[in-house]
């Protein structure tokens, strides 16, 4: 009511405008803005959350974390822990329960900080590769090494997928090199954990933030204003826009505002196969960001 | 010295001397209300209803608001404490546990008393303290390390300190304490360490301990049965206490809010509905009996804290013959009705979506609806709503409250071994949206990514009378800010987007913001120097006193 006096006519006014004005799917944009969008927004963001949801904790650990984590497992930790975990009778990884940890996030931060006066040394694992291996250390009885590989494949037949077929790099920037309106993937191997990059390029829908959303705005000149969200509070947004500018917009001076929920990205399940993707995948994880 | 000078300055050191013995009463305490250009406990006044009856400012020159002064502090912790005002001299706490003293009409410190808390404090969720409690000379600060400190308030010098429990086990002390007639009331925090909480009472003067309530009942005593497994686990079942409490002068009941029962997610662990845990106990002030109780969420699986400010209301309903009522938005998403005399339930209606439960019956006991595993359970872990005062005002008998709107969380238990001073907590949490952060509660990112489905914040303004909302004003993200009215009927309130803005108490319109940068996480207050009102909020690391211009 309030907010609606005060800020939100404007945007209230024009809604059913709005929902008709960005992007090349109309029926998936959605108004948000006030207090309509908030009233029927309910189901909507349930629908929204469930299915992703469900997806993310199947089984809890996810395949490809779990490969992963036994990738970095034989590169890293076979020559004190063996190659089945268990050549230390002290640290037993087989055996189901650790003396330091109990909670994943505890077996992290024993991953991280080692362990005082033993041959456990402070590691320097990205967030990745951390989950990875706390995903692997919970799956290791029932890890069979001998099935193959399923989800990871080879980083440099990935890395020409990604320029070629792909086209990851003409919208994602890399470094000091490439486009800026799509999120950067410098460090994107090092940020985001297997799984998450494998859910991104079957559904980039559906994996998109709502920071990175993609907004629409006209001003009261009618000047339209398309851009990348960067962030927002009820009185402003700030974004960057196509043409790689930075923006902030008082929400109340707008004719519209519209955030849209379509990923300009396209689901790679429908162009790659399964071990295209592996191999894309493996290209994404070794980006571990800007070289020092 | 020549006699001359000698004179000259003894006239104005014993004028000083005779303000500073005795500076307030427990008669001024229980008449705060009478006294609006002062602010004499951590919710204003003993009713809780963080209201000013002070009308200089209003809905028509609010937007005329001037920032008067800043005071910076030296903490980086979130700055969750209300300053008290007596006379023109403001006395504040500084994260942890520093007590300052200041001129209320510029800022300039008087005195600054330094308290570093034992390194074995735990505190779980930030070293923060939110106020001081004032009674005849000396304002008292309870800290992290469970310690409960009186300070001369002229000087600044500690008078008595008292260890009210033991660190190492998990006890703090987060909250402003509350004195009532010659007792300073304070709880103990801990909730996540498998604690047994209590709320205790020390006298003023020596900081001797009178009386001790167990939030959790021992063997024999009545509510133990709730504790249905028979073994241990009332032992370590948490109840802790961390928002400062409320009292009726005319009952002499004092009325505290009890947190979650532990360990926090997994009641495998604990059957049963583990009393007093979530609920509101009404205790004799002079003794520490419990009078009556009533439990919001029984045996809680989704760290429910009932901790929130008891608010209480002179209303006159059709419901009860007594119009003592007590109101209280609980983070289960629930705002319950209650009499105060007696604990009756009256009614209870959802502010925010619920899907735990699918409504309250006659006793105002929840009809429990799980969602089972992955599935998402509203609200979320942090409630609808949680520490953050809420406020009434008298003059529009509403009821204002901040709101955490569509946010939900995924709870999975996991059976933990109790050990003494670690994290008790029995289970990891998810959100809705992978990837996404889930849990605002505690971040302090500078950039929203949480928005839209994983929830957004908002005040409501509800009717006691029906337990309805009247109007609400929507936010992007999520506060932490409390809430103060005035007589006039304006709503201050913070944002952790970095507002500092007014709302008519009336329909929600907004009136005025001014963007102050960093996140609220005090209340508002207001006091008066020379006829002239002000308002208080902390934003970030610094307080901001706003005036009309002169």
């Amino acid at each position: 009511m309030g907010m609606y006096e005060s800020i939100g006519r404007p945007v209230r006014a024009r809604l059913l405008v709005t929902a008709r004005g960005l992007g090349p799917s109309p029926a998936k944009i959605r108004p948000v803005g006030g207090m309509l969008a908030l009233a029927c927004g309910l189901g909507l963001f349930v629908a929204a959350g469930g299915p992703a949801a469900a997806q993310q904790h199947a089984g809890q650990y996810d395949q490809v974390d779990i490969e992963y984590g036994a990738q970095i497992f034989a590169q890293r930790c076979v020559v004190c822990h063996g190659e089945r975990g268990d050549l230390l009778p002290e640290a037993n990884l087989r055996s189901g329960s650790y003396r330091n940890a109990s909670s994943d996030r505890e077996l992290s931060r024993v991953i991280t900080n080692g362990v005082p006066n033993t041959a456990m040394v402070p590691t320097g694992y990205t967030g990745a590769e951390l989950t990875a291996l706390v995903a692997y250390l919970r799956n290791i009885t029932t890890w069979d090494p001998s099935a193959g590989s399923v989800a990871l494949g080879d980083p440099e037949r990935g890395r020409e997928l990604a320029e070629g077929a792909g086209g990851c790099i003409y919208c994602h920037r890399i470094g000091a090199e490439g486009p800026r309106y799509a999120p950067a993937l410098t460090d994107a191997g090092a940020r985001l954990s297997a799984a998450t990059i494998r859910r991104i390029l079957l559904d980039p829908n559906g994996a998109m933030l709502p920071a990175n959303r993609p907004v629409r705005a006209v001003t009261e000149d009618g000047e339209v204003i398309v851009g990348r969200r960067l962030n927002e509070d009820t009185f402003t947004v700030q974004l960057i826009t196509q043409d790689e500018r930075l923006v902030a917009l008082d929400k109340a001076a707008l004719q519209e505002y519209t955030i849209g929920t379509e990923s300009a990205m396209q689901p790679y399940g429908e162009i790659f196969d399964e071990a295209e993707l592996a191999d894309l995948l493996a290209w994404v994880l070794t980006l571990q960001g800007f070289e020092r | 010295m020549n006699a001359y000078f000698r004179t000259a300055l003894a006239a104005p050191i014993m004028l000083l001397a005779l303000t500073a013995g005795a500076q307030v009463t427990s008669e001024q305490l229980a008449s705060a209300a009478a006294t609006p250009e002062n602010w004499l406990t951590y919710s204003g006044t003993y009713l809780s209803q963080r209201h000013t009856t002070l009308d200089r400012i209003t809905p028509e020159n609010v937007d005329d608001l001037e920032l008067k002064w800043v005071y910076q502090a030296a903490s980086l912790e979130a700055f969750e404490a209300t300053p008290l005002v007596v006379d023109g001299i403001m006395y504040l706490t500084e994260a942890p546990n520093t007590a300052v003293a200041l001129d209320a009409s510029t800022g300039r410190i008087f005195w600054r008393y330094q308290y570093d808390p034992s390194t074995e404090s735990r505190p779980c969720c930030g070293r923060v303290n939110r106020g001081l409690a004032i009674l005849g000379d000396k304002v008292f600060m309870a800290t992290i390390d469970s310690e409960l400190i009186a300070i001369d308030a002229a000087s600044g010098q500690p008078v008595w300190q008292t260890t009210v429990a033991d660190p190492s086990l998990g006890y703090a002390m987060t909250l402003a304490p509350l004195a009532i007639d010659d007792k300073v009331i304070v709880g103990v925090a801990g909730g996540e360490y498998g604690i047994r909480g209590f709320i205790s009472a020390y006298d003023v003067d020596t900081g001797e301990e009178v009386w001790r309530f167990y939030t959790i009942p021992g063997p024999g005593e009545p509510g133990h049965e709730t504790w249905e497994d028979g073994g241990d686990a009332w032992m370590t079942g948490g109840a802790s206490v961390w928002l400062t409490g409320s009292y009726d002068p005319e009952l002499n009941l004092t009325y505290w809010g009890i947190g979650n029962p532990g360990p926090d997610w997994n009641p495998a662990q604990r059957p049963g509905d583990n009393l007093y845990s979530d609920s509101v106990v009404a205790l004799d002030a002079d003794t520490g009996e419990l009078v009556w109780h009533f439990q919001f969420t029984p045996g809680d699986p989704y760290d429910y804290d009932a901790v929130q400010i008891p608010v209480l209301v002179d209303l006159a309903t059709e419901d009860i013959a007594s119009d003592k009522l007590m109101l209280w938005a609980n983070r289960n998403g629930f705002f319950y009705v209650l009499d105060r005399t007696n604990g009756e339930f009256i009614r209870g209606e959802p502010f925010v979506y619920v899907n735990w439960a699918s409504g309250l019956d006659e006793s105002g006991r929840p009809i429990e609806t799980p969602q089972g595993p992955e599935a998402v359970t509203y609200p979320g872990v942090q409630g609808g709503t949680n520490w953050y005062s809420p406020s009434y005002s008298p003059n529009t008998e509403l009821f204002y409250v901040t709101v955490w709107e569509n946010y939900g969380s995924i709870f999975r238990p996991v059976e933990v071994e109790y050990q003494p001073g670690r994290i008790f907590g029995g289970g990891t949490l998810g959100g809705p949206i992978p990837g996404a952060a889930n849990l605002p509660g505690f971040g302090r990112q500078p950039v929203n990514n949480w928005t839209e489905e994983v929830g957004n914040g908002a005040i409501h303004a509800l009717d006691p009378r029906t337990g309805e909302q009247v109007w609400r004003f929507p936010t992007t993200d999520i506060s932490h800010s409390g809430i103060l009215t005035t007589a006039t009927d304006v709503l201050f309130t913070g944002s952790r987007e970095g507002y500092f803005y007014a709302l008519d108490a009336r329909d929600g319109e907004l009136l005025w913001r001014e963007r102050l940068g960093g996140q609220g996480a005090n209340g508002p207050m207001s006091y008066a120097l020379d006829g002239e009102q002000y308002v208080a909020i902390a934003m970030g690391v610094g307080l901001f006193v706003y005036g009309l211009p002169e």
